[in-house]
C-alpha cells in the first residue's frame, strides 16, 4: 500500500484540509470498526506510540494509538493554525509539521511567492522531507490552496516547484480554490494568473474548485433538506455539505463548502486506499486523463449531493446519479462539460455497483457527450466497493474538457482589466525578485493554455476520418 | 505433466483465481480416479498436509489483489496458493505498459525468475507454462511481457502460452489500446500461442445466455474458466492411446500455432446455460456440434443469435464475395469434447475443406480432443479453440484507434518518461500490421 502527503498552503488550503482530516478520520473509523491501524489507514496517517518518548510510529497490523495526519501545514499568518491547534483535530498534528509566520502575505502573490518562498525554503524543504521519509513508498502529494490571496496562491505555488524537484517522481496533485465573480481580494485576478503559470509548468493534475459552485451546490442541499416531504428526507450524515459525526461540533462560514472539497479528495483517494474489484490507483489519474502535459486540468463533480432517508427505487436512482455527474450543477467550477470537448473523463464509483451498472450507464450517456476525435473511447473508470459514510454508492466524475477554458478565459478579462490600469502593480513590484516580466510571461502562459483549449474546442463536431495506416508490402 | 501458471496484474491474478476453481471443483466432483489424479497433478501439487497447492506464481506490482485471491482461496477448504509464491510491489503500473515493461520488469527480474524455477522444480515433469493477464493495464501488459521474455530465456525449450484478457471496447483505461499493441507486437515473437477472451464477448455471454443482471468481473471470469479449463483439463487426443494426453500445451500449440504468423487463438463453448437450468436440459451431440460449427463459420461467440445465412464458399458458386463478407475462414482448429457418448459424436462438419485456408490440408488443420468425463456439471460440453480470423475485426479495431492517437501525439509523453519513444511505438504498429495483413490472407 502506498502513502499520500497532504500539503495545505494559506487559510483556504488549511481550512479545506482540516476539513478533509475530520472526515478521513469518520470516513475510517466508520468502516473500521476494530480499532486495528490498517493499510487503508496508513496511507494517509501514521500510528504512533505516544507512551515511547521518541514518538516511533507503530506497523500495520497493531492497535490504533495515536494516529497523526501525513501534513505539511503552511500558512504565513498564525489565525488559522492556531485555531486548528486549539481544536478538536489538535492531536492529530505534531508541532514539526507545522510552519508559520506571523504577518501573512497581505492578498500579494509576489509577497508568498518570492519573499517567503526564499525566506522558507529550507524550512519547508526539510519539513517535506521528514515527512516523505516516514512513508515507505510515498505515491502522491496533494497541495491544497486558494489562488486569490497571497500565501495559498502564490508560496503553494512555490511549495509546488519544490516538490517537483525534490521528489520528481512523487505524482503532485493540486486542489485550486478559484475566487469568485465577486471575490472581495481586490488583486485576486494577479494572484490567480501568476499561479495558473505554476500550476501549468509543474503539476500533474490540477483540481479546480469555484468558490461560487460550492456556494451553489451548498444551497441547493439546504434548499432540498428544508422543503423534504416524508420518505423523501434527506439522510443528514450524507449530504456533502456535512460534517455530521466528525470531530468537529462549531460549524464556521466556510466549512459546508469545504466538506464538498474535501469529499473530493476522500473519493479520489478511496480507490487508492480501500479494495474493489477495479482498483484506480493515483498514478493511473494522470496517466488516463492528461494526454497533453499542460493540459491537465480536471473538472470535478460529486454525486449524489445527498442520499435520502428512503432507500428505495435503487436501479434509478443509480442512473440518475452517473447523468447528475454530467449536468452542470454538479460541477466543482462554472461550467457546462456537456457543451464542451471532452479529452478524457474518468469515473470513480464507490459502493455496490457493478462492472454492469458503470456498462450500461456509459453506453447510455454516450451519445450526448462529444468527446474528441482520437479518443472518442476515452473512459476510465474504477470501482471502490467501500462506500462514502452515510451512501450506498457515489461517483466522482473527473474531466479532462476544454470547460475549463470559460474560467481562464474570465480570469484572464479580470487580469487584463487591472493590469491595463496598473492598478496595484507597485505591490508587487517592489517585491524583491519580482519583475514586470512575470506578470507578462504569467498572461502569456494563460493566453497559450486558453489558445489550446481552444484548437481543441475548434474540432469538435468535425467529422475527422480515419488517419490513413501504416501499410504492409510483401 | 503439469503446468505453472504465472498471473500477473490485477485481471491475471483475478483470472488465475478462478481457473484453479474451476479445474480444481471439475475434478473433485465425480468419481473418475485417474481424471482427477491428471487434472491433480496438472494443476497442483500437494503441500505437506496433503492440501493441493497451485502450481501458480502471483505476481502484481501492488498487494491488494493478490491477497485477495490468496484469501480467497484458502477460504474456499478445497485448495490454497503457495505460501511462498507471490511477489508483490506497493504501487501499481499506473496502467503505462512502459512502466511495467521499462522499470518494474528489469527491477524485478530475478524475485520472479526464482519464483517460477522454485514452481517449476517442484514439477515432475513441466508441460510448459502459462501467463496470465490482461492487455489494458500496465503490470499484466507490461511486466507480462518482460517476464514472458524471460521466461522465454529461463526456460528455452518449454511451451509458453499468454492468456490474454482483451479489454472493453469503451475501456476502462484510456491508453488501453497504446498498451495493447505495445503487448501483442512483443509476445509476438516470444509466445508460442496466445490465447485471448475478449470481456466484451464475455460480458455478452454473462447477459445473454447465463442471464446474470448484475454482472462483476467474477462472473465474467467464471466464464473465462470454464472455456479455459475445459480446454486445458484432461483429455484423449489422437496419440494419446486411450490414455489421457501428458502435454496440453504442447499439443494445443501443435495443434493450432503451425506458423509464426499466425499464434492468436479464440475460444468458444456451447452449452452455456444458468447453473439452475443445466438439471433440466438434453443436448445431443448433432444439435450442439452444428450450432458450434456455425459459430465458427459465422464467428460468433455465443449461440444466441447465430446468423445461420453465413455458409462456407462452395468452389462452384461463383458469388464467393456474397458469402464470404461475413465467412470466418480458419487456419486451425482444435475441438475439444467432453462428456457422455462423446465417442459417437459425428464431427466430420469440422474436416471440410471449405473452412480452412487453402494452403492447409484439413486433415492438418483440425485437431479432436474427447474426454468420457462430463465436464463442470455439464453431462455434454463442446469446446473450440479457433486459429482464424475470429480476432481480426478486434485486432484491427485495437489497432487504427492506438494509430489515431498516435497521430495527434496524445500520451506519448507518458510512454517517453520510462523510455519507450515514438520509435517504439511505430516498431509495435508495423508487427500488428503484419498480422492484420497476414490474417486478412486467410481467405
Ligand atoms: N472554499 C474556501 N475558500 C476560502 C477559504 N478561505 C479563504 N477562501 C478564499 O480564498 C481566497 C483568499 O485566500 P486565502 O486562502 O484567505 O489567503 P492566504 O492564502 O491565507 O493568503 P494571505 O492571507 O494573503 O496571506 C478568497 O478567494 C477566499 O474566498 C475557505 O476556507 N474555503
Ligand atoms: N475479465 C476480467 N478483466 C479484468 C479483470 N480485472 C481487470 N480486468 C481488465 O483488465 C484491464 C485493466 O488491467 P488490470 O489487469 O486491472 O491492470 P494491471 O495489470 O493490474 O496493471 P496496473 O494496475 O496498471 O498496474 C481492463 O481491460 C479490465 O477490463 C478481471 O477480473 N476480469
Ligand atoms: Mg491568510
Ligand atoms: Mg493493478
Amino acid at each position: 500500500m502506498t502513502q499520500s502527503v497532504v500539503v495545505q498552503v494559506g487559510q483556504c488550503g488549511n481550512q479545506v484540509g482540516c476539513r478533509f482530516w475530520d472526515l478521513a478520520l469518520r470516513e475510517h473509523a466508520h468502516v473500521n470498526k476494530k480499532g486495528i491501524y490498517d493499510e487503508a489507514l496508513s496511507s494517509f496517517f501514521r500510528n504512533v506510540d505516544s507512551r515511547k518518548s521518541s514518538g516511533r510510529a507503530c506497523d500495520v497490523g497493531g492497535r490504533i494509538q495515536h494516529l497523526k495526519a501525513r501534513a505539511v501545514l503552511v500558512d504565513m499568518e498564525e489565525g488559522v493554525v492556531n485555531e486548528i491547534l486549539q481544536g478538536p483535530l489538535r492531536e492529530v498534528f505534531d508541532s514539526t509539521q507545522l510552519l508559520t509566520d506571523v504577518s501573512g502575505s497581505g492578498n500579494n502573490w509576489a509577497v508568498g511567492h518570492m519573499t517567503y518562498g526564499s525566506a522558507y525554503r529550507d524550512q519547508i524543504v526539510d519539513k517535506l522531507r521528514k515527512t516523505a521519509e516516514q512513508c515507505d513508498c510515498l505515491q502522491c502529494f496533494f497541495l491544497i490552496h486558494s489562488m486569490g490571496g497571497g500565501t495559498g496562491s502564490g508560496l503553494g505555488t512555490r511549495v509546488l516547484s519544490l516538490l517537483e524537484e525534490e521528489f520528481p517522481e512523487v505524482c503532485r496533485i493540486v486542489t485550486s480554490v478559484y475566487p469568485s465573480v465577486e471575490d472581495d481580494v481586490v488583486t485576486s485576478p494577479y494572484n490567480s494568473v501568476l499561479a495558473m503559470r505554476e500550476l501549468t509548468e509543474h503539476a500533474d493534475c490540477v483540481l479546480p474548485v469555484e468558490n461560487q459552485s460550492l456556494v451553489d451546490i451548498m444551497n441547493k442541499i439546504r434548499h432540498m433538506s428544508h422543503c423534504g416531504k416524508a420518505g423523501s428526507m434527506i439522510n443528514r450524515d450524507s449530504a456533502i455539505i456535512s460534517g455530521q459525526g466528525g470531530l468537529n461540533r462549531a460549524e464556521k462560514p466556510f466549512d459546508a463548502m469545504n466538506n464538498i472539497v474535501a469529499n473530493l479528495l476522500l473519493n479520489i483517494t478511496s480507490s487508492a486506499r480501500f479494495e474493489g474489484s477495479l482498483n484506480m490507483d493515483l498514478n493511473e489519474i494522470a496517466m488516463n486523463l492528461v494526454p497533453f502535459p499542460r493540459l491537465h486540468y480536471l473538472v470535478p463533480s460529486l454525486t449524489p449531493l445527498y442520499t435520502l432517508s428512503d432507500f428505495s427505487i435503487p436501479t434509478r436512482r443509480l442512473d440518475q446519479m452517473f447523468s447528475d455527474a454530467f449536468s452542470k450543477d454538479h460541477q466543482l467550477i462554472q461550467a457546462d462539460p456537456k457543451h464542451s470537448l471532452y479529452l478524457a473523463c474518468a469515473l470513480m464509483v464507490r459502493g455496490h455497483v457493478q462492472v454492469s451498472d458503470l456498462r450500461r450507464n456509459i453506453e447510455r450517456l454516450k451519445p450526448s457527450l462529444p468527446f474528441v476525435s482520437w479518443n472518442q473511447e476515452g473512459w476510465k473508470t474504477g470501482l471502490c466497493s467501500v462506500p462514502p459514510v452515510g451512501h450506498s454508492h457515489s461517483l466522482l466524475a473527473l474531466a479532462n474538457n476544454t470547460c475549463v477554458k470559460p474560467t481562464f478565459m474570465e480570469l484572464k478579462k479580470r487580469f487584463t482589466r487591472l493590469y491595463r490600469k496598473k492598478a496595484h502593480l507597485h505591490h508587487y513590484l517592489h517585491v524583491d525578485g519580482m519583475e514586470k516580466s512575470c506578470f507578462t510571461e504569467a498572461l502569456a502562459s494563460l493566453t497559450s493554455l486558453i489558445e489550446e483549449y481552444h484548437d481543441l474546442d475548434c474540432t469538435k463536431g468535425k467529422l475527422s476520418p480515419d488517419v490513413p495506416r501504416l501499410t504492409i508490402t510483401r | 505433466m503439469s503446468v505453472v501458471t504465472v498471473q500477473l496484474g490485477q485481471c491475471g491474478n483475478q483470472v488465475g483465481h478462478e481457473l484453479f476453481d474451476a479445474v480444481c471443483g471439475d475434478a473433485q466432483d465425480g468419481q473418475r480416479k485417474t481424471y482427477s489424479s491428471v487434472s491433480c497433478e496438472r494443476f497442483f501439487r500437494p503441500n505437506t498436509r496433503g492440501d493441493p497447492v497451485a502450481r501458480a506464481v502471483l505476481i502484481d506490482m501492488e498487494t491488494k489483489v493478490i491477497n485477495q485471491s490468496i484469501t480467497k482461496a484458502a477460504k474456499s477448504g478445497r485448495w490454497r496458493y503457495g505460501d511462498k509464491s507471490s511477489f508483490s510491489q506497493k504501487q501499481g503500473s499506473g496502467n503505462n505498459w512502459a512502466n511495467g515493461y521499462c522499470v518494474h520488469g528489469p527491477r524485478h527480474r530475478e524475485v520472479v525468475e526464482d519464483l517460477v524455477r522454485r514452481e517449476v522444480e517442484h514439477c515432475d515433469r513441466l508441460a510448459g507454462l502459462v501467463a496470465v493477464m490482461s492487455v489494458a493495464g500496465g503490470t499484466g501488459s507490461g511486466v507480462g511481457t518482460y517476464v514472458t521474455q524471460c521466461l522465454r530465456d529461463v526456460f528455452p525449450k518449454s511451451f509458453i502460452l499468454n492468456h490474454l484478457t482483451w479489454p472493453y471496447g469503451t475501456g476502462e483505461v484510456i491508453v488501453q489500446n497504446y498498451n495493447s499493441v505495445l503487448t501483442l507486437a512483443h509476445l509476438y515473437q516470444l509466445s508460442d500461442g496466445i490465447l485471448v477472451h475478449e470481456n466484451d464477448t464475455v460480458h455478452r455471454i454473462c447477459s445473454h445466455l447465463l442471464k446474470i443482471k448484475n454482472i462483476s468481473f467474477s462472473d465474467i471470469n467464471r466464464v473465462i474458466a470454464h472455456q479455459l479449463g475445459s480446454v486445458l483439463q484432461p483429455a484423449l487426443t489422437a496419440d494419446s492411446h486411450g490414455l489421457y494426453s501428458r502435454n496440453p500445451l504442447g499439443e494445443l500449440v501443435s495443434a493450432l500455432a503451425c506458423h509464426p504468423e499466425y499464434k492468436l487463438l479464440s475460444v468458444s463453448t456451447i452449452p452455456q446455460m444458468p447453473t439452475s437450468s443445466i438439471a433440466y436440459s438434453t443436448f445431443s451431440w448433432p444439435g450442439l456440434l452444428k450450432h458450434l460449427r456455425q459459430m465458427l463459420i459465422s464467428n460468433s461467440k455465443m449461440e444466441e443469435g447465430i446468423d445461420w445465412q453465413v455458409r462456407p464458399p462452395t468452389g462452384s458458386e461463383p458469388t464467393r464475395g456474397l458469402t464470404g463478407s461475413n465467412f470466418n475462414t480458419s487456419l486451425a482448429n482444435l475441438l475439444i469434447l467432453r462428456g457422455k457418448d462423446v465417442y459417437s459424436a459425428e464431427t466430420g462438419g469440422f474436416v471440410d475443406p471449405a473452412l480452412y485456408t487453402s494452403w492447409l490440408l484439413p486433415e492438418e488443420a483440425f485437431t479432436l480432443w474427447k474426454s468420457p468425463v462430463p465436464f463442470n456439471r455439464y453431462e455434454k460440453a463442446a469446446t473450440l479453440v479457433s486459429n482464424s480470423q475470429a480476432l481480426l475485426r478486434p485486432l484491427d479495431d485495437m489497432v487504427r484507434k492506438a494509430w489515431n492517437m498516435f497521430a495527434s501525439r496524445a500520451y506519448l509523453h507518458q510512454y517517453a518518461k520510462f523510455g519507450i519513444s515514438e520509435e517504439d511505438f511505430l516498431v509495435s504498429f508495423t508487427c500488428l500490421e503484419q498480422v492484420i495483413s497476414s490474417y486478412r490472407e486467410l481467405s
